[in-house]
Protein backbone atom coordinates (compact mmCIF):
# COMPACT_ATOMS: atom_id res chain seq x y z
CA UNK A 1 0.00 0.00 0.00
CA UNK A 2 2.82 2.41 0.74
CA UNK A 3 4.98 1.71 -2.17
CA UNK A 4 1.88 2.32 -4.25
CA UNK A 5 1.31 5.59 -2.89
CA UNK A 6 4.82 6.22 -3.50
CA UNK A 7 4.28 5.49 -7.10
CA UNK A 8 1.18 7.53 -7.16
CA UNK A 9 3.79 10.46 -5.83
CA UNK A 10 6.45 9.62 -8.48
CA UNK A 11 3.97 9.63 -11.22
CA UNK A 12 2.77 12.98 -10.10
CA UNK A 13 6.15 14.13 -10.56
CA UNK A 14 6.69 12.85 -13.79
CA UNK A 15 3.88 13.94 -15.52
CA UNK A 16 4.05 17.51 -13.79
CA UNK A 17 7.56 18.05 -15.23
CA UNK A 18 6.62 16.24 -18.93
CA UNK A 19 3.61 18.49 -19.32
CA UNK A 20 6.38 21.75 -18.58
CA UNK A 21 8.72 20.59 -20.75
CA UNK A 22 6.39 20.23 -23.97
CA UNK A 23 4.06 23.40 -23.36
CA UNK A 24 3.64 24.24 -26.76
CA UNK A 25 2.30 20.66 -27.44
CA UNK A 26 -0.15 21.35 -24.15
CA UNK A 27 -1.88 24.57 -25.56
CA UNK A 28 -2.28 23.48 -29.13
CA UNK A 29 -4.41 20.27 -27.89
CA UNK A 30 -6.43 22.30 -25.38
CA UNK A 31 -7.33 24.24 -28.11
CA UNK A 32 -8.94 21.17 -29.71
CA UNK A 33 -10.55 20.35 -26.75
CA UNK A 34 -12.17 23.72 -26.53
CA UNK A 35 -12.91 24.36 -30.53
CA UNK A 36 -14.98 21.09 -31.05
CA UNK A 37 -17.22 21.79 -28.59
CA UNK A 38 -17.46 25.92 -29.18
CA UNK A 39 -18.28 24.57 -33.17
CA UNK A 40 -21.23 23.15 -31.78
CA UNK A 41 -22.32 25.72 -29.46
CA UNK A 42 -22.49 27.89 -32.27
CA UNK A 43 -23.96 25.84 -34.87
CA UNK A 44 -26.82 24.86 -32.56
CA UNK A 45 -27.20 28.55 -31.71
CA UNK A 46 -27.94 29.58 -35.13
CA UNK A 47 -30.37 26.77 -36.03
CA UNK A 48 -32.23 27.58 -32.27
CA UNK A 49 -32.23 31.68 -32.82
CA UNK A 50 -33.22 30.87 -36.38
CA UNK A 51 -36.16 28.54 -34.69
CA UNK A 52 -37.59 31.31 -33.03
CA UNK A 53 -34.73 30.93 -29.77
CA UNK A 54 -35.44 27.25 -28.61
CA UNK A 55 -35.46 23.41 -30.04
CA UNK A 56 -37.69 21.69 -27.97
CA UNK A 57 -36.50 22.03 -24.31
CA UNK A 58 -33.53 23.83 -25.43
CA UNK A 59 -33.58 27.62 -25.47
CA UNK A 60 -30.44 29.14 -26.67
CA UNK A 61 -29.00 30.30 -23.96
CA UNK A 62 -29.08 26.48 -22.86
CA UNK A 63 -27.42 25.24 -25.99
CA UNK A 64 -24.83 27.58 -24.96
CA UNK A 65 -24.16 26.33 -21.29
CA UNK A 66 -24.78 23.22 -22.63
CA UNK A 67 -21.64 22.51 -24.79
CA UNK A 68 -19.56 25.07 -22.05
CA UNK A 69 -20.31 22.09 -19.48
CA UNK A 70 -20.17 19.32 -21.76
CA UNK A 71 -16.61 20.91 -22.44
CA UNK A 72 -15.77 20.78 -18.78
CA UNK A 73 -17.25 17.01 -18.26
CA UNK A 74 -15.19 16.02 -21.50
CA UNK A 75 -12.15 17.13 -20.33
CA UNK A 76 -12.58 15.68 -16.86
CA UNK A 77 -13.44 12.10 -18.15
CA UNK A 78 -11.41 12.27 -21.33
CA UNK A 79 -7.95 9.76 -21.61
CA UNK A 80 -5.47 9.18 -24.35
CA UNK A 81 -3.86 5.55 -23.26
CA UNK A 82 -5.86 4.27 -26.26
CA UNK A 83 -2.94 6.92 -28.27
CA UNK A 84 -0.12 5.88 -26.18
CA UNK A 85 -0.36 2.05 -25.54
CA UNK A 86 0.16 1.18 -29.54
CA UNK A 87 3.29 2.37 -29.29
CA UNK A 88 3.88 0.89 -26.09
CA UNK A 89 3.54 -2.51 -27.07
CA UNK A 90 5.25 -1.96 -30.52
CA UNK A 91 8.66 0.01 -28.92
CA UNK A 92 8.54 -2.81 -26.03
CA UNK A 93 8.01 -0.52 -23.31
CA UNK A 94 5.23 -2.45 -21.77
CA UNK A 95 7.67 -5.34 -20.99
CA UNK A 96 9.39 -3.14 -18.09
CA UNK A 97 5.76 -1.86 -17.02
CA UNK A 98 4.82 -5.69 -16.60
CA UNK A 99 7.98 -6.10 -14.41
CA UNK A 100 7.05 -4.03 -12.19
CA UNK A 101 5.02 -5.21 -8.98
CA UNK A 102 1.89 -3.45 -9.48
CA UNK A 103 -0.63 -3.31 -12.37
CA UNK A 104 0.39 -1.05 -15.07
CA UNK A 105 -3.14 1.05 -15.20
CA UNK A 106 -1.75 2.84 -11.79
CA UNK A 107 0.73 4.62 -13.25
CA UNK A 108 -1.75 5.56 -16.34
CA UNK A 109 -4.28 6.72 -13.64
CA UNK A 110 -1.86 9.17 -11.91
CA UNK A 111 -0.30 10.31 -14.78
CA UNK A 112 -4.08 11.41 -16.15
CA UNK A 113 -4.94 13.15 -12.44
CA UNK A 114 -2.05 14.88 -12.46
CA UNK A 115 -2.11 16.09 -16.13
CA UNK A 116 -6.13 17.03 -15.16
CA UNK A 117 -4.99 18.87 -12.45
CA UNK A 118 -2.91 21.32 -14.61
CA UNK A 119 -5.45 21.54 -17.59
CA UNK A 120 -8.76 22.16 -15.73
CA UNK A 121 -8.39 25.32 -13.98
CA UNK A 122 -7.23 26.83 -17.32
CA UNK A 123 -10.57 25.24 -19.18
CA UNK A 124 -12.52 26.90 -16.28
CA UNK A 125 -11.21 30.12 -17.24
CA UNK A 126 -11.99 29.52 -20.43
CA UNK A 127 -15.42 28.22 -19.84
CA UNK A 128 -16.41 31.05 -17.84
CA UNK A 129 -15.17 33.34 -20.44
CA UNK A 130 -17.46 31.75 -23.45
CA UNK A 131 -20.26 31.57 -20.77
CA UNK A 132 -20.23 35.38 -20.87
CA UNK A 133 -19.51 35.98 -24.25
CA UNK A 134 -22.28 33.75 -25.77
CA UNK A 135 -24.66 34.50 -22.79
CA UNK A 136 -25.08 31.31 -21.79
CA UNK A 137 -28.15 30.18 -19.31
CA UNK A 138 -27.78 27.89 -16.07
CA UNK A 139 -30.33 27.93 -13.15
CA UNK A 140 -28.85 24.90 -11.20
CA UNK A 141 -31.24 22.69 -9.08
CA UNK A 142 -29.69 21.99 -5.91
CA UNK A 143 -30.41 18.54 -5.27
CA UNK A 144 -29.08 17.46 -8.98
CA UNK A 145 -26.01 19.44 -8.17
CA UNK A 146 -24.99 17.60 -5.44
CA UNK A 147 -25.62 14.73 -7.34
CA UNK A 148 -23.20 15.60 -10.43
CA UNK A 149 -20.49 15.24 -8.25
CA UNK A 150 -20.89 10.85 -7.75
CA UNK A 151 -22.22 11.58 -11.48
CA UNK A 152 -18.73 12.98 -12.69
CA UNK A 153 -16.57 10.83 -10.67
CA UNK A 154 -18.28 7.80 -11.68
CA UNK A 155 -18.51 8.85 -15.76
CA UNK A 156 -14.85 9.17 -15.23
CA UNK A 157 -14.23 5.95 -13.66
CA UNK A 158 -16.29 4.33 -16.23
CA UNK A 159 -14.58 6.31 -19.38
CA UNK A 160 -10.71 5.49 -18.18
CA UNK A 161 -11.73 1.90 -17.90
CA UNK A 162 -13.66 1.41 -20.94
CA UNK A 163 -10.75 3.44 -22.57
CA UNK A 164 -7.91 1.40 -20.76
CA UNK A 165 -9.56 -1.82 -22.05
CA UNK A 166 -9.89 -0.35 -25.92
CA UNK A 167 -6.51 0.68 -25.61
CA UNK A 168 -6.21 -3.89 -25.23
CA UNK A 169 -7.06 -4.03 -28.71
CA UNK A 170 -3.41 -2.73 -29.60
CA UNK A 171 -2.07 -6.50 -28.21
CA UNK A 172 -4.05 -7.94 -31.54
CA UNK A 173 -3.81 -5.42 -34.30
CA UNK A 174 -1.47 -2.96 -35.29
CA UNK A 175 -4.68 -0.82 -36.67
CA UNK A 176 -5.60 0.56 -33.74
CA UNK A 177 -6.33 3.95 -35.59
CA UNK A 178 -9.00 2.16 -36.98
CA UNK A 179 -10.63 1.02 -34.19
CA UNK A 180 -10.16 4.10 -32.22
CA UNK A 181 -11.97 6.35 -34.62
CA UNK A 182 -15.15 3.46 -34.75
CA UNK A 183 -14.59 4.41 -30.89
CA UNK A 184 -14.80 8.28 -31.63
CA UNK A 185 -17.71 8.12 -34.30
CA UNK A 186 -19.99 6.06 -31.66
CA UNK A 187 -19.07 8.67 -28.50
CA UNK A 188 -19.73 11.29 -30.67
CA UNK A 189 -23.13 10.60 -31.82
CA UNK A 190 -24.38 8.63 -28.72
CA UNK A 191 -22.48 10.84 -25.45
CA UNK A 192 -24.44 14.09 -26.34
CA UNK A 193 -21.04 15.62 -27.58
CA UNK A 194 -23.03 16.44 -31.33
CA UNK A 195 -26.16 17.51 -29.50
CA UNK A 196 -27.66 16.98 -26.35
CA UNK A 197 -29.58 13.26 -26.56
CA UNK A 198 -33.15 14.45 -25.74
CA UNK A 199 -33.53 15.99 -29.44
CA UNK A 200 -32.48 13.22 -31.44
CA UNK A 201 -33.95 10.68 -33.07
CA UNK A 202 -35.61 8.30 -30.75
CA UNK A 203 -33.85 5.16 -31.89
CA UNK A 204 -30.37 7.43 -31.18
CA UNK A 205 -31.29 7.85 -27.40
CA UNK A 206 -32.60 4.46 -26.81
CA UNK A 207 -29.38 3.31 -28.37
CA UNK A 208 -27.24 5.87 -26.08
CA UNK A 209 -29.22 5.09 -22.92
CA UNK A 210 -28.49 1.24 -23.23
CA UNK A 211 -24.60 1.55 -24.23
CA UNK A 212 -22.33 3.11 -21.97
CA UNK A 213 -20.92 6.34 -24.03
CA UNK A 214 -23.92 8.57 -22.66
CA UNK A 215 -23.62 7.67 -18.85
CA UNK A 216 -19.75 9.22 -19.82
CA UNK A 217 -20.07 12.28 -20.90
CA UNK A 218 -24.05 13.45 -21.36
CA UNK A 219 -25.42 12.34 -17.98
CA UNK A 220 -23.17 14.33 -16.03
CA UNK A 221 -23.92 17.53 -17.85
CA UNK A 222 -27.04 17.36 -17.92
CA UNK A 223 -27.28 16.61 -14.16
CA UNK A 224 -25.60 19.91 -14.14
CA UNK A 225 -27.99 21.60 -16.52
CA UNK A 226 -31.20 20.73 -14.41
CA UNK A 227 -32.15 18.91 -17.25
CA UNK A 228 -33.09 15.35 -15.72
CA UNK A 229 -35.85 14.72 -12.65
CA UNK A 230 -34.46 13.62 -9.65
CA UNK A 231 -36.07 9.83 -10.04
CA UNK A 232 -34.00 9.81 -13.07
CA UNK A 233 -31.01 11.25 -11.56
CA UNK A 234 -30.99 8.19 -9.20
CA UNK A 235 -31.71 5.71 -11.65
CA UNK A 236 -28.99 6.82 -14.11
CA UNK A 237 -26.51 6.86 -11.24
CA UNK A 238 -27.45 3.19 -10.91
CA UNK A 239 -27.12 2.93 -14.14
CA UNK A 240 -23.51 3.94 -14.04
CA UNK A 241 -22.43 1.75 -11.00
CA UNK A 242 -23.59 -1.07 -13.35
CA UNK A 243 -21.91 -0.48 -16.13
CA UNK A 244 -18.49 0.17 -14.07
CA UNK A 245 -19.32 -2.97 -12.51
CA UNK A 246 -19.51 -4.48 -16.33
CA UNK A 247 -16.54 -2.25 -17.20
CA UNK A 248 -14.12 -3.90 -14.51
CA UNK A 249 -14.79 -7.38 -15.30
CA UNK A 250 -13.87 -6.79 -19.13
CA UNK A 251 -10.67 -4.87 -17.89
CA UNK A 252 -9.58 -7.75 -16.56
CA UNK A 253 -10.28 -10.23 -18.80
CA UNK A 254 -8.72 -8.72 -21.23
CA UNK A 255 -5.79 -8.01 -19.72
CA UNK A 256 -5.18 -11.67 -18.93
CA UNK A 257 -6.44 -12.50 -22.70
CA UNK A 258 -4.15 -9.66 -24.17
CA UNK A 259 -1.07 -10.81 -21.66
CA UNK A 260 -1.22 -13.75 -22.48
CA UNK A 261 -1.10 -13.35 -25.96
CA UNK A 262 1.67 -10.55 -25.78
CA UNK A 263 4.75 -11.52 -26.89
CA UNK A 264 7.92 -9.14 -26.46
CA UNK A 265 9.02 -6.75 -29.21
CA UNK A 266 11.77 -3.93 -29.05
CA UNK A 267 14.75 -4.65 -27.48
CA UNK B 1 10.81 18.89 -67.67
CA UNK B 2 12.86 17.71 -65.34
CA UNK B 3 10.47 18.85 -62.60
CA UNK B 4 7.43 16.61 -63.15
CA UNK B 5 9.61 13.70 -63.82
CA UNK B 6 11.29 13.90 -60.22
CA UNK B 7 7.50 13.87 -58.58
CA UNK B 8 6.78 11.36 -60.93
CA UNK B 9 9.84 9.67 -59.57
CA UNK B 10 9.05 10.53 -55.96
CA UNK B 11 5.01 9.64 -56.05
CA UNK B 12 6.21 6.51 -57.32
CA UNK B 13 8.26 5.85 -54.32
CA UNK B 14 6.07 6.37 -52.04
CA UNK B 15 3.25 4.09 -53.58
CA UNK B 16 5.79 1.48 -53.83
CA UNK B 17 6.76 1.84 -50.67
CA UNK B 18 2.75 1.55 -49.23
CA UNK B 19 1.97 -1.16 -52.00
CA UNK B 20 3.73 -3.34 -49.37
CA UNK B 21 0.54 -3.05 -47.25
CA UNK B 22 -1.99 -3.67 -49.24
CA UNK B 23 -4.70 -4.07 -46.38
CA UNK B 24 -3.88 -0.96 -45.79
CA UNK B 25 -6.51 0.16 -48.84
CA UNK B 26 -8.99 -1.04 -47.35
CA UNK B 27 -8.36 -0.06 -43.79
CA UNK B 28 -7.53 3.60 -45.11
CA UNK B 29 -10.86 3.19 -47.07
CA UNK B 30 -12.63 1.77 -44.19
CA UNK B 31 -11.25 4.98 -42.38
CA UNK B 32 -12.45 8.16 -45.00
CA UNK B 33 -16.16 6.60 -45.13
CA UNK B 34 -16.72 6.54 -41.52
CA UNK B 35 -15.45 10.16 -41.38
CA UNK B 36 -17.82 10.93 -44.44
CA UNK B 37 -20.23 8.92 -42.76
CA UNK B 38 -19.94 11.21 -39.55
CA UNK B 39 -20.20 14.20 -41.32
CA UNK B 40 -22.86 13.73 -42.73
CA UNK B 41 -25.00 12.12 -40.31
CA UNK B 42 -23.99 15.20 -38.25
CA UNK B 43 -25.33 17.49 -41.33
CA UNK B 44 -28.46 15.06 -41.52
CA UNK B 45 -29.37 15.78 -37.26
CA UNK B 46 -28.67 19.50 -37.97
CA UNK B 47 -30.53 19.85 -41.16
CA UNK B 48 -33.59 17.67 -39.56
CA UNK B 49 -34.53 21.17 -37.14
CA UNK B 50 -33.70 24.11 -39.97
CA UNK B 51 -33.59 24.16 -43.94
CA UNK B 52 -30.98 26.75 -43.80
CA UNK B 53 -28.11 27.30 -41.10
CA UNK B 54 -27.20 31.15 -41.27
CA UNK B 55 -28.22 31.60 -44.97
CA UNK B 56 -26.60 28.70 -46.48
CA UNK B 57 -29.30 25.36 -48.05
CA UNK B 58 -28.26 22.13 -47.30
CA UNK B 59 -26.73 21.72 -51.15
CA UNK B 60 -24.37 24.67 -50.32
CA UNK B 61 -23.29 23.30 -47.00
CA UNK B 62 -23.03 19.82 -48.92
CA UNK B 63 -20.63 21.68 -51.39
CA UNK B 64 -18.82 22.80 -48.46
CA UNK B 65 -18.07 19.45 -46.92
CA UNK B 66 -17.14 18.34 -50.21
CA UNK B 67 -14.34 21.12 -50.09
CA UNK B 68 -13.56 20.38 -46.97
CA UNK B 69 -12.90 16.82 -47.29
CA UNK B 70 -11.01 17.16 -50.45
CA UNK B 71 -8.44 19.89 -49.10
CA UNK B 72 -8.04 17.98 -46.50
CA UNK B 73 -6.93 15.25 -48.19
CA UNK B 74 -5.30 17.17 -50.70
CA UNK B 75 -3.50 19.06 -47.46
CA UNK B 76 -2.29 15.13 -46.20
CA UNK B 77 -1.21 13.94 -49.48
CA UNK B 78 1.27 16.34 -50.57
CA UNK B 79 1.52 19.65 -48.12
CA UNK B 80 1.86 18.16 -44.85
CA UNK B 81 3.83 14.52 -44.93
CA UNK B 82 6.53 16.71 -47.38
CA UNK B 83 6.90 19.46 -44.02
CA UNK B 84 6.74 16.42 -41.34
CA UNK B 85 9.90 14.81 -42.99
CA UNK B 86 11.67 18.41 -43.24
CA UNK B 87 11.08 18.61 -39.16
CA UNK B 88 12.08 15.76 -38.68
CA UNK B 89 15.40 15.82 -40.89
CA UNK B 90 16.63 19.41 -39.26
CA UNK B 91 16.18 17.32 -35.74
CA UNK B 92 18.25 14.41 -37.02
CA UNK B 93 20.66 16.05 -39.28
CA UNK B 94 19.70 13.74 -42.41
CA UNK B 95 18.38 17.49 -43.81
CA UNK B 96 22.38 17.33 -45.05
CA UNK B 97 21.18 14.49 -47.49
CA UNK B 98 18.42 16.85 -49.47
CA UNK B 99 20.68 20.09 -49.61
CA UNK B 100 22.85 18.14 -51.32
CA UNK B 101 21.06 17.32 -54.04
CA UNK B 102 20.87 19.91 -57.48
CA UNK B 103 17.63 20.56 -56.97
CA UNK B 104 16.12 23.14 -54.89
CA UNK B 105 15.73 21.99 -51.45
CA UNK B 106 12.58 23.32 -51.04
CA UNK B 107 10.93 21.61 -53.96
CA UNK B 108 12.25 18.58 -52.89
CA UNK B 109 10.87 18.52 -49.87
CA UNK B 110 7.79 19.47 -51.22
CA UNK B 111 7.57 16.12 -53.04
CA UNK B 112 9.61 13.91 -51.45
CA UNK B 113 6.58 12.43 -49.11
CA UNK B 114 3.09 11.93 -50.09
CA UNK B 115 0.61 10.59 -47.69
CA UNK B 116 -0.79 7.85 -50.80
CA UNK B 117 -3.55 6.83 -49.13
CA UNK B 118 -5.43 10.31 -48.69
CA UNK B 119 -6.15 9.79 -52.85
CA UNK B 120 -8.85 8.18 -51.15
CA UNK B 121 -10.45 11.23 -49.31
CA UNK B 122 -9.61 13.63 -52.46
CA UNK B 123 -11.73 11.29 -54.03
CA UNK B 124 -14.50 11.22 -51.52
CA UNK B 125 -14.45 15.08 -51.11
CA UNK B 126 -14.93 15.17 -55.10
CA UNK B 127 -17.40 12.74 -55.42
CA UNK B 128 -19.12 14.84 -52.66
CA UNK B 129 -18.84 18.25 -54.18
CA UNK B 130 -20.22 16.74 -57.68
CA UNK B 131 -23.63 15.58 -55.97
CA UNK B 132 -23.96 18.93 -54.51
CA UNK B 133 -23.30 20.81 -57.62
CA UNK B 134 -25.52 18.49 -59.63
CA UNK B 135 -28.35 19.65 -56.56
CA UNK B 136 -27.66 23.25 -56.54
CA UNK B 137 -28.41 22.78 -60.42
CA UNK B 138 -27.86 25.61 -62.74
CA UNK B 139 -27.50 28.27 -60.31
CA UNK B 140 -23.56 28.10 -61.23
CA UNK B 141 -22.68 30.44 -64.12
CA UNK B 142 -19.53 30.70 -65.88
CA UNK B 143 -18.06 33.21 -63.86
CA UNK B 144 -18.67 31.31 -60.14
CA UNK B 145 -17.28 28.22 -61.82
CA UNK B 146 -13.92 30.15 -63.04
CA UNK B 147 -13.82 31.92 -59.57
CA UNK B 148 -14.00 29.01 -57.55
CA UNK B 149 -11.19 27.08 -59.14
CA UNK B 150 -9.03 30.12 -58.73
CA UNK B 151 -9.97 30.42 -55.12
CA UNK B 152 -9.39 26.62 -54.91
CA UNK B 153 -5.79 27.24 -56.33
CA UNK B 154 -5.31 30.41 -54.21
CA UNK B 155 -6.39 29.20 -50.92
CA UNK B 156 -4.34 25.72 -51.56
CA UNK B 157 -1.33 28.17 -51.80
CA UNK B 158 -1.86 30.13 -48.69
CA UNK B 159 -1.99 26.90 -46.97
CA UNK B 160 0.94 25.82 -48.47
CA UNK B 161 2.63 29.21 -47.61
CA UNK B 162 1.72 28.95 -44.06
CA UNK B 163 2.82 24.85 -43.81
CA UNK B 164 6.26 26.16 -45.01
CA UNK B 165 6.85 29.23 -42.39
CA UNK B 166 5.53 27.12 -39.44
CA UNK B 167 8.11 23.69 -40.54
CA UNK B 168 10.73 26.72 -41.11
CA UNK B 169 10.88 27.32 -37.55
CA UNK B 170 12.63 24.05 -37.17
CA UNK B 171 15.58 25.51 -38.52
CA UNK B 172 15.93 27.87 -35.60
CA UNK B 173 13.76 25.50 -32.74
CA UNK B 174 14.37 22.33 -33.48
CA UNK B 175 11.96 20.49 -31.44
CA UNK B 176 8.56 21.84 -33.17
CA UNK B 177 7.09 18.00 -34.14
CA UNK B 178 3.98 18.95 -33.02
CA UNK B 179 3.55 22.73 -34.29
CA UNK B 180 1.38 21.16 -37.24
CA UNK B 181 -1.29 19.58 -35.46
CA UNK B 182 -2.22 23.03 -34.72
CA UNK B 183 -3.77 23.85 -38.06
CA UNK B 184 -5.46 20.04 -38.03
CA UNK B 185 -7.21 20.78 -34.84
CA UNK B 186 -7.89 24.22 -36.35
CA UNK B 187 -9.64 22.65 -39.48
CA UNK B 188 -12.25 21.04 -37.75
CA UNK B 189 -13.96 24.48 -37.73
CA UNK B 190 -13.72 24.52 -41.26
CA UNK B 191 -16.45 22.06 -42.29
CA UNK B 192 -18.97 25.02 -41.46
CA UNK B 193 -19.18 28.42 -43.01
CA UNK B 194 -17.01 30.89 -41.22
CA UNK B 195 -19.53 33.40 -41.38
CA UNK B 196 -21.30 31.68 -38.84
CA UNK B 197 -18.75 32.50 -35.99
CA UNK B 198 -18.25 35.27 -33.91
CA UNK B 199 -16.21 38.13 -35.40
CA UNK B 200 -12.75 37.13 -33.06
CA UNK B 201 -13.21 33.25 -34.09
CA UNK B 202 -13.85 34.21 -38.02
CA UNK B 203 -10.47 37.03 -38.00
CA UNK B 204 -8.51 34.07 -36.64
CA UNK B 205 -9.36 31.56 -38.98
CA UNK B 206 -8.92 34.02 -41.97
CA UNK B 207 -5.25 35.61 -40.57
CA UNK B 208 -3.80 33.59 -38.07
CA UNK B 209 -4.50 30.28 -39.08
CA UNK B 210 -5.71 30.64 -42.71
CA UNK B 211 -8.42 28.01 -42.63
CA UNK B 212 -11.30 30.22 -44.24
CA UNK B 213 -9.58 30.35 -47.27
CA UNK B 214 -9.33 26.62 -47.92
CA UNK B 215 -12.85 26.34 -47.29
CA UNK B 216 -15.11 28.77 -46.63
CA UNK B 217 -14.03 31.20 -49.61
CA UNK B 218 -14.23 28.79 -52.31
CA UNK B 219 -17.74 27.44 -51.81
CA UNK B 220 -18.58 31.27 -51.46
CA UNK B 221 -17.17 31.94 -55.01
CA UNK B 222 -19.24 28.67 -56.17
CA UNK B 223 -22.51 29.61 -54.47
CA UNK B 224 -22.20 33.28 -55.49
CA UNK B 225 -21.31 34.73 -52.08
CA UNK B 226 -17.92 36.22 -52.63
CA UNK B 227 -17.42 40.08 -52.92
CA UNK B 228 -14.87 41.45 -55.03
CA UNK B 229 -12.55 42.59 -51.49
CA UNK B 230 -12.30 38.83 -50.04
CA UNK B 231 -11.24 38.04 -53.62
CA UNK B 232 -8.68 41.13 -54.48
CA UNK B 233 -7.33 39.67 -50.43
CA UNK B 234 -7.39 36.31 -50.97
CA UNK B 235 -5.09 36.93 -54.48
CA UNK B 236 -2.60 39.53 -52.25
CA UNK B 237 -2.78 37.69 -49.26
CA UNK B 238 -1.25 34.41 -51.39
CA UNK B 239 1.14 36.09 -53.16
CA UNK B 240 2.58 38.12 -50.04
CA UNK B 241 2.98 35.00 -48.49
CA UNK B 242 4.41 32.98 -50.42
CA UNK B 243 7.11 35.24 -51.44
CA UNK B 244 7.03 35.83 -47.34
CA UNK B 245 7.84 32.23 -47.01
CA UNK B 246 9.88 31.70 -49.46
CA UNK B 247 12.38 34.33 -47.66
CA UNK B 248 12.03 32.50 -44.26
CA UNK B 249 12.84 29.55 -45.85
CA UNK B 250 15.92 31.00 -47.25
CA UNK B 251 17.03 32.76 -43.94
CA UNK B 252 15.88 29.38 -42.28
CA UNK B 253 18.67 27.51 -44.88
CA UNK B 254 21.55 30.20 -43.82
CA UNK B 255 21.13 29.32 -40.26
CA UNK B 256 20.65 25.75 -40.48
CA UNK B 257 24.19 23.86 -39.59
CA UNK B 258 24.07 19.94 -39.98
CA UNK B 259 23.63 18.61 -36.67
CA UNK B 260 24.32 14.93 -37.68
CA UNK B 261 26.69 12.64 -36.65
Amino acid sequence: MKSLFQLYIQQFKTTFATMFQYRASLVIWMIGQVLEPLVYLIVWSTVSNGNGGSIESYTTGAFVSYFIILMLVNQFTYTWVMFDYEYRIREGFLSFALLKPVHPIHSDIADNIMSKSITLPVLTVIAIVLGLAFHARLSVTPWLAVLFVPGLLLAFALRFLLEWTLAQSAFWTTRVSAINQIYFFLLLFLSGQIAPLSILPRAIQIAAKILPFYWTIGFPTELLLGKITLVGAVIGLGVQVIWLTIAVFLLRLVWRLGVKAYSAVGQ
Amino acid sequence: MSYFRLVRVFFRVNLVGEAAYRINFFVNLFQSILGLGTALLGMAIIFSFTNSLGGWSPAEILALVGVYIMIGGIIRFTIQPGMEHLIESVRDGTFDFTLTKPEDAQLITGISRFGIWEIINIGLGFVLLVIALVRLGGSIGGLQAVEFLAMLLTGSVIIYSFFLILATLAFWLVRVENILTIFQSMYEAGRWPVSLYPPWLRYGLTFVIPVAFATTVPVEALTNRLNWLTLLVAFVLAAVLSIVSRAFWKLGLKHYSGTSA
